[in-house]
């Protein structure tokens, strides 16, 4: 099983502003009444894009300028609440390849990670001010680097942050952990053996 | 330096090192339900896997199933979809399964300690963020992702960062009216939404000393509303008692074994830790949230806050769309605000205790004219001894509706659901946006008591004056 590395994220951003975005908003429970991930982009933050008569209600995601954007700008505790993998696919499934924000939600953060989408932190300040610019120009391109971890817009560059093993795992092609899980299955046997309640 | 109990408990599961850094740990008990699990089954049978030990996980349903009327087939076509998948899924891959017709489904974090499954010095995993709640047995349990479910049931192991370990004390005396569920409100807003990212709470004090095991559940529930993944308090006595003869507790001879080695899972007398917060439990008022984010409490004797007064600019616009969203006025008391639905129920506050301490006082009371009021049990177990102790009649008399167990009104994937901006006081343990089903609904956390005490009232009130608790 082959998967890629990712080093790099590039393409144009969209900013949804906001401290404590949860997963109950990224995609409400009622999207959630499936038996697989196929179609929970339509359930994308469904219920602050609509309201309950269906009409918009100028969501940052239905501004035609920002239509193909692949990189999700937000707040601080993104992705807080629930373990529901269906935020991050729903994301994913949107066309986002990565997202920057103040900081994550730990749960959120690795679900993401599985799916080789990074999320990177950067402070409330640089966030704030690359939001500005991709308003200003929401074709700017924006350009997520691993390596050196920074992002770049137009003439700035600024730091990222992300815990080292997430880093490690997207860029050594290693952030779906399954075929690893499974090399140590002899460990596995011997650890389950030790262990006096399995 | 002695260690706390998370780190010999992660040690002792730690299968090895991944090439990322990252640990590949050992699961002891994985429990799964019918929404976050049929994507990872289906991720497997793409992978062409099997269950490596498929004694090791438990299902139940519990997040659609509906509360009023349980006959299959639902009336939800897709809620009737998933549960046949897990049943098919449980079936297939041999995995104990705890459905509707065997007497003990309920909530799976209300199910796994009812039978014994959950248990000291293990580790457990769910696709759930409320697994944290299992922690109150000296356990680490925390909330994984779909694509984790798979990698438990093909290798019983993730890949996961240890922890850093916050040890949180609270000591002295609650006055009476004040619960458990007033203790976690309060740490939260203490130490904010996002004040755990990274950290394992590990709960002590007096307090949790003597506390019972599902008043020290309700606090672990809610460690992922702090941010902290996993919560945890350490085994003793009491945790002891309480597994004792379940039907998946170690029994006989095996059972003094088992004792012997879960103490020795607690907490070093010299262990370290990352942080030490300290919590006077003189301190915490019954508390309610204002807002849509856990750490918005307020002591029930307080105010509103007032955007004006804010700290800083960042606090100002969050207090600003709390209260647009909330449509509560900035600066006024709490107290006295509309309430048109109560629920009692949920992960948090839907086991026996609950029911029985709200009982005591509901008993003669009526729930105000206009007031939907819901009683859900955590299992059907609970709701077998609540009918058992006369508790349901208590709660019908009193006008609640007595539904069957299930997740309910807390996230409303089934049919409870909040309509349009109803505002519900609620014993659950979200107030996000929309949580409680309605995109405009309203949320307003508390304890059990709390609630009755608003379902009375018509209006928040202060359980100690409406029942006179003193």
């Amino acid at each position: 099983m082959s998967i890629p590395s990712i080093t790099q994220v590039s393409g144009t951003a969209v900013y949804i502003p906001g401290a404590d975005i949860d997963t109950d908003r990224i995609i409400p429970a009622r999207y959630l009444r499936c038996v697989t991930f196929d179609d929970l982009a339509e359930g994308l933050f469904r219920d602050v894009r609509t309201d309950p008569d269906g009409k918009p209600l100028n969501h940052p995601l239905d501004d035609p300028q920002f239509q193909g954007a692949n990189i999700m700008l937000s707040g601080p505790n993104f992705g807080c609440g629930s373990s529901r993998e269906h935020a991050p696919q729903a994301i994913r499934r949107a066309g986002f390849d990565a997202v920057i924000a103040e900081s994550f939600a730990e749960i959120f953060f690795g679900n993401s990670t599985g799916l080789g989408m990074p999320c990177v932190c950067a402070s409330a300040e640089e966030i704030k001010a690359l939001g500005a610019a991709v308003q200003a120009n929401p074709k700017l391109e924006v350009s997520i680097d691993l390596d050196a971890m920074t992002a770049s817009y137009g003439d700035t560059i600024i730091k990222v942050t992300m815990p080292d093993s997430a880093r490690e795992a997207l860029m050594s092609a290693r952030w779906d952990p399954i075929q690893e899980l499974l090399d140590n299955i002899d460990s596995i046997e011997t650890r389950a053996e030790a262990l006096p309640y399995v | 330096m002695g260690k706390n109990l998370y780190q010999k408990v992660w040690d002792e599961h730690t299968v090895g090192t991944l090439q990322d850094g990252r640990t590949q740990l050992f699961i002891g008990t994985h429990l799964i339900h019918e929404v976050t699990s049929p994507q990872a089954f289906g991720m497997l049978r793409d992978l062409n896997l099997k269950v490596k030990y498929p004694k090791r996980t438990f299902a139940t349903v519990d997040h659609i199933v509906p509360t009023d009327n349980q006959q299959r087939p639902f009336a939800d076509p897709l809620a009737d979809a998933m549960i046949t998948e897990l049943r098919k899924n449980a079936e297939e891959f041999d995995i104990t399964y705890f459905d509707l017709a065997s007497g003990m489904q309920g909530i799976v974090h209300v199910v796994g300690p009812e039978q014994g499954i959950t248990q000291p010095g293990t580790t457990i995993a769910c696709g759930d963020s409320h697994t944290a709640t299992h922690g109150a047995f000296g356990a680490i349990a925390f909330g994984i992702g779909t694509t984790q479910v798979r990698d438990v049931l093909a290798t019983q192991t993730i890949a996961m960062e240890e922890l850093k370990v916050r040890r949180i004390n609270v000591d002295g005396e609650l006055s009476p009216g004040v619960y458990a569920k007033d203790v976690a409100l309060h740490i939260i807003r203490l130490l904010g939404a996002n004040g755990g990212i990274g950290y394992a709470y590990e709960y002590g004090g007096s307090i949790f000393d003597g506390f019972t095991m599902e008043e020290r559940m309700t606090v672990c529930n809610m460690s992922i509303e702090g941010g902290a993944r996993c919560g945890y308090v350490n085994p003793d006595a009491t945790t002891f008692e309480f597994l004792r003869n379940r039907p998946y507790s170690p029994k006989d001879t095996e059972w003094d074994v088992a004792v012997k080695r879960w103490e020795s899972y607690a907490s070093d007398a010299d262990a370290q830790y990352d942080d030490i917060v300290n919590i006077n439990a003189a301190d915490i008022e019954p508390t309610v949230t204002w807002g849509i984010s856990p750490d918005q409490g307020v002591a029930i004797s307080e105010s509103i806050p007032d955007p004006a007064q804010a700290k800083n600019e960042v606090e100002r616009a969050s207090i600003e769309e709390a209260l647009e969203y909330m449509k509560l006025p900035a600066g006024a008391a709490i107290k006295g605000t509309h309430v048109d639905v109560a629920f009692i129920g949920s992960c948090t506050n839907g086991r026996l205790s609950d029911f029985r301490e709200v009982a005591k006082y509901l008993k003669g009371r009526k729930v105000a004219e206009g007031v939907k009021a819901l009683a859900v049990p955590g299992s059907q177990i609970t709701a077998v001894i609540c009918k058992k102790e006369g508790l349901d009649k208590i709660f019908i008399d009193a006008g609640f509706e007595w539904r069957e167990a299930g997740c309910s009104m807390c996230l409303a994937m089934n049919p409870d659901k909040l309509k349009g901006d109803q505002l519900c006081a609620s014993s659950s343990n979200r107030n996000f946006k929309g949580r409680q089903g309605s995109p405009t609904g309203r949320t307003v956390l508390m304890s059990p008591l709390m609630v009755a005490a608003a379902a009375i009232e018509g209006e928040i009130a202060d359980a100690r004056e409406v029942f006179s608790v003193n």
